[in-house]
């Protein structure tokens, strides 16, 4: 199928950007990588009246070392973050990221907004509780990455807002562990594990309409608690639902095992 | 609106309107029928093409976005005087094909990889295959045809 009709403004700035949103009144959406949206307007799933490419904004590919963060401008590519030396878990987890000729397009700040609770950015922003900064016609506000996914592809994003970049801590031990049922599939469980100043987090994709945070099993964690016992507790703290890919029961089972994949694998690669 | 891109090294220019795709562009406006359309949405790969070198599914990108582009199609792969690209000659004499549906887009994927990856192993083959889908030839002369083409090009 083909996109409905639409104009197309080509942004040059993030002013005017956010300018064309706003006048589009709620009618505007923007055209990042277009490895999310383009399938959405293909099946007229969604059909804006005005497209607002960010593409050709200058600026916003770059990812620049800020002290123990690295910042992420909106239109970095997956395959860059392959590529990068400076943050090893992201670049771990943008190679599970659909495939070559998706990661080439794809976008950091596409993906955050995106918010589908089994992207691989979304989780890793969630466990680095990393910041989003937006740029909306009021000016521009940041926010943790804990409160702005709200839901399955939910965010606090106003519609005349954009992300321009995301800060994300370097952890000094992690582990990321995803099954998916083939390679480049969106992840059925995925798990990052972090240790951010002292203190180990996790986040856990594909269990729910969020990243989730399991708090009870990274208290057992940081206490000092066994593997095994971590493990379960997240499990127990999840509530996955049942679809043709998996049964709750089975998600639960996956996420015990992949907190273990996950925390046993310590930077390296943990896959299924 | 107009967009401006190169195909395989010749210069188009275009009138279109804003939602046409990149992949029905070429077919439809530049008459370059190579590049296929399977799923129009970004999941079988019979649309892949190189923009600016890297690959992508020309049914994700607009062709107004190519803008100042340049673009690499399946049918630039062959010499002028008609010799097959290494890889194309691989694909026959490997069996790589049948019907040929997702065979451009799987020529412009192995293109792409084994200019990043010149002596890539079978596995890391199959893994950068494998967002290309083939409803008859069962990959395994896929591979093959991969492979033997990497030895062809980069011989040790
Ligand atoms: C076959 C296939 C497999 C895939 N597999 C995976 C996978 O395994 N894991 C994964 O994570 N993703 C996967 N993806 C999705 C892909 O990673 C997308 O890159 C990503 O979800 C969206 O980023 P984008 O830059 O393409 O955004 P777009 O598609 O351009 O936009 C997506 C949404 O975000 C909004 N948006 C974009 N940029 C901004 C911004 N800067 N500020 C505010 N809003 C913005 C858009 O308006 C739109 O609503 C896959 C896609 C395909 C086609
Ligand atoms: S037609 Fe583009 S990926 Fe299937
Ligand atoms: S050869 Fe027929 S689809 Fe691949």
């Amino acid at each position: 199928m083909k996109p409905a009709p639409f104009d197309y403004v080509r942004a040059h700035s993030v002013d005017e950007a956010v300018r064309t949103l706003a006048e589009a009144d709620g009618d505007g959406k923007i055209l990042a990588g277009g490895q999310s949206l383009m399938p959405v307007l293909a099946l007229r799933m969604a059909r804006p009246r005005v497209l607002v490419d960010v593409n050709r904004i200058p600026g916003l590919a770059t990812i620049t070392p800020t002290g123990s963060d690295v910042r992420l401008g909106a239109l970095v590519r997956h395959a860059r973050l392959v590529e990068q030396p400076h943050h090893p878990l992201l670049a771990e987890a943008a190679r599970w990221i659909g495939h070559t000729a998706i990661r080439s397009r794809g976008t950091s700040g596409g993906s955050i907004a995106h918010a589908d609770p089994s992207a691989e950015l979304p989780v890793v922003a969630a466990a680095l509780e990393a910041t989003v900064h937006i740029a909306g016609p009021g000016g521009t506000r940041a926010e943790t990455a804990t409160s702005f996914f709200a839901g399955p592809l939910e965010t606090t994003l106003a519609e005349d807002e954009m992300i321009t970049a995301v800060d994300l801590p370097v952890p000094s031990r992690w582990g990321f562990a995803e099954f998916s049922r083939r390679h480049g599939d969106f992840g059925l469980v995925l798990v990052v594990a972090a240790e951010v100043a002292g203190r180990w987090r996790l986040a856990i994709g594909g269990v729910g309409g969020v990243p989730l945070r399991p708090a009870e099993a990274e208290q057992l964690l940081n206490d000092g608690a066994e593997v095994d016992a971590v493990a379960a507790a997240a499990a127990a703290e999840t509530q996955p639902q049942s679809d043709i890919h998996a049964s709750a029961d089975y998600r639960r089972a996956m996420t015990a095992e992949f907190v273990r994949r996950a925390l046993a694998s310590h930077g390296k690669r943990a896959a299924a | 609106m107009k967009a401006e891109f190169s195909v395989n090294g010749t210069r188009c220019d275009i009138d279109v309107e804003p939602r046409r795709t990149l992949a029905d562009a070429l077919r439809e406006d530049l008459g370059l029928t190579g590049t296929h359309l399977g799923c129009e949405h970004g999941v079988c790969g019979a649309c892949t093409v190189l923009v600016d070198g890297e690959p992508v599914r020309a049914c994700l990108m607009l062709a107004v976005q190519a803008d100042g582009c340049s673009v690499s199609t399946v049918e630039g792969l062959a010499a002028e005087d008609g010799t097959l690209h290494p890889l194309q000659e691989a694909f026959c004499a490997k069996h790589g094909l049948q019907c040929g549906f997702c065979t451009p887009g799987m020529l412009m994927t192995a293109l792409d990889l084994l200019d990043r990856e010149p002596a890539p192993g079978r596995e890391r083959i199959r893994e950068e295959m494998s967002g290309n889908i083939c409803r008859c030839t069962g990959y395994v002369g896929v591979v093959d045809a991969v492979e033997a083409a990497a030895q062809e090009l980069n011989p040790r």
